[in-house]
């Protein structure tokens, strides 16, 4: 057993488990900030 | 065997542990909603009405009780379910928190189509809560036997999530509800649906996508230390031996004590910059401010859980009563000396700490009590978040009506709960003090076979 990225577990699976957790996390969290830039506006 | 039970998700070999995390995040961003559920009430204030409140619309006090009776159950489930969480493994936790999760979405639906509030309480309140209990903690454990080299770093990913779901819930529903909206239709009960069938989708994919580590699997390269360290016990405890430990309630306290001194001002942030800069922070601005801290409350929980591999738990929450004291002894001179760059900086830093003590907090429990058991205990623990939650906010709210009722200016009525603050986060520095490696006559024995046979398999 490994903890490394082979056989059972391909890159493609890791970027699309991250990538589908992820795009609406960085979405959400831009949108926040953006709200966020008008503290110092 | 079902494919919801434990030794189905024990993973094949290959599989690789950065799998989990995502797996996590899948759930604790869909349940972190929760934090946003606050951009339904005015929209759900003019049901009948429309454009504004007509007799018979619901009024913000008793829409209150919607998020109050959530936060309840959260706490309620997670310490009563977390052993059957525990030994029925993260798949079935996560898929029966998802079902819950949406359950409560459908009902609340039901609950604003027909206008029955009760409906809502029952929906979102219990069965939303339950489903935030069971799905908080789900995968909490899974995540620390993934990571038994960085446990920290791993669960703050997770409860990162947590913090990140209001991010993402807050416009999203925004957005729903201005699709959804006819001139004599406010569009909350289809928005409630659409949710409710995302969340379904994000918690089932997390619960198919997670998996438990095979017994005595390490990382490659990791080796356990041969020698125990001071806090970090080698043994478990039993789930309900446990609550008999001082180190328990001692860190119960450390957690309340904490997460009292961020919640109250994170519910107040915007009125506490307005009132105590009058003229200088706008409502725009102070909307920007609460954007801020709650942006410095997700990256703290992946921040201070990360550091505390590093520095010790111990020292992470040394860290968060020590600097916390100071910070909330210097608000007060912000406001006297109009630095809204001070206020806003010392705001951040207190509201970094207060997510971090929700993500260190598991690491914490594993050192102390073992892996086992130790998102069951981590329900149990959940507990003194419920407590935070009523005692925070009426902390800060009650002291400065009491405050401002007897003629201090509005600019100082924060003043005194930021002393008290200050003082609170005293005594939980003293708890954190006090707590010392449990005794061993709480630990599991080779021949204790309580729970064996659901987590001896995994």
């Amino acid at each position: 057993m490994s903890n490394d990225n082979q056989g059972g577990t391909t890159t493609l699976k890791l970027v699309l488990a991250w990538g589908f957790v992820g795009i609406p996390l960085v979405w959400g969290v831009l949108q926040t900030l953006s709200n966020a830039m008008k503290l110092f506006q | 065997m079902s494919f919801l039970d434990r030794e189905r998700t024990v993973a094949k070999p290959g599989f690789s542990r950065w799998m989990v995390p995502p797996a996590a995040l899948c759930m604790h961003l869909c349940i972190g909603q929760a934090y946003a559920f606050s951009v339904f009430n005015l929209p759900m204030t003019k049901l009948l009405g429309i454009s504004q409140s007509a007799p018979g619309d619901w009024k913000l006090t008793e829409l209150g009780w919607i998020f109050s009776i959530a936060m309840l159950f959260l706490g309620a489930s997670a310490a009563l379910f977390g052993r059957w969480v525990e030994e029925g493994g993260p798949r079935k936790a996560m898929f029966t928190a998802g079902l819950c999760w949406t359950s409560g979405f459908v009902l609340s639906a039901i609950g604003v189509y027909t206008h029955q509030l009760w409906l809502i309480y029952v929906g979102y309140g219990v069965l939303g809560g339950i489903g935030l209990g069971i799905g908080y903690i789900s995968p909490v454990s899974t995540l620390i036997k993934w990571f038994p080299d960085r446990p920290g770093m791993a669960t703050g990913m997770a409860i990162m999530g947590f913090g990140g779901g209001a991010f993402i819930a807050s416009p999203l529903s925004v957005w729903l509800m201005a699709k959804f909206s006819t001139p004599t239709h406010v569009g909350v009960a289809e928005t409630f649906l659409t949710l409710g069938a995302i969340y379904l989708c994000f918690t089932w994919i997390g619960a198919t996508i997670v998996r438990v580590p095979p017994a005595n699997w390490l990382p490659e390269g990791y080796t356990p230390p041969v020698q125990a360290q001071k806090l970090i016990t080698r043994n478990d405890v039993y789930v309900y031996d446990a609550l008999k430990t001082p180190q328990f309630w001692l860190i119960w306290w450390v957690l309340c004590l904490n997460v009292t001194a961020g919640i109250g001002v994170l519910g107040q942030a915007s009125a506490m910059s307005q009132e105590m800069f009058p003229g200088k922070v706008t409502v725009v601005a102070a909307a920007g401010f609460v954007g801020l801290i709650s942006l410095f409350n997700m990256l703290g929980r992946f921040f201070w859980a990360s550091t505390s591999d590093w520095i010790g738990r111990k020292n992470t929450y040394f860290c968060f009563f020590t600097i916390g004291t100071v910070l909330y002894i210097l608000v007060p001179h912000t406001g006297a000396t109009g630095s809204v760059a001070l206020f806003v900086m010392c705001f951040v830093i207190i509201i970094s700490m207060y997510g971090g003590g929700f993500s260190t907090v598991p690491a914490y429990l594993k050192d102390m009590f073992g892996t086992r058991y130790v998102g069951a205990i981590h329900g149990m623990l959940l507990t003194a978040w419920s407590a935070a939650g009523i005692l925070g906010p009426v902390l800060i709210n009650y002291i400065r009506e009491y405050q401002i009722a007897h003629g201090v200016p509005k600019a100082q009525g924060y003043n005194v709960t930021m002393y008290i603050m200050a003082g609170l986060l005293v005594v939980g520095f003293i708890c954190n003090a006090l707590i010392r490696p449990v005794h061993e006559r709480h630990h599991m024995k080779a021949s204790d076979t309580r729970g064996v046979a659901a987590t001896a398999k995994a």
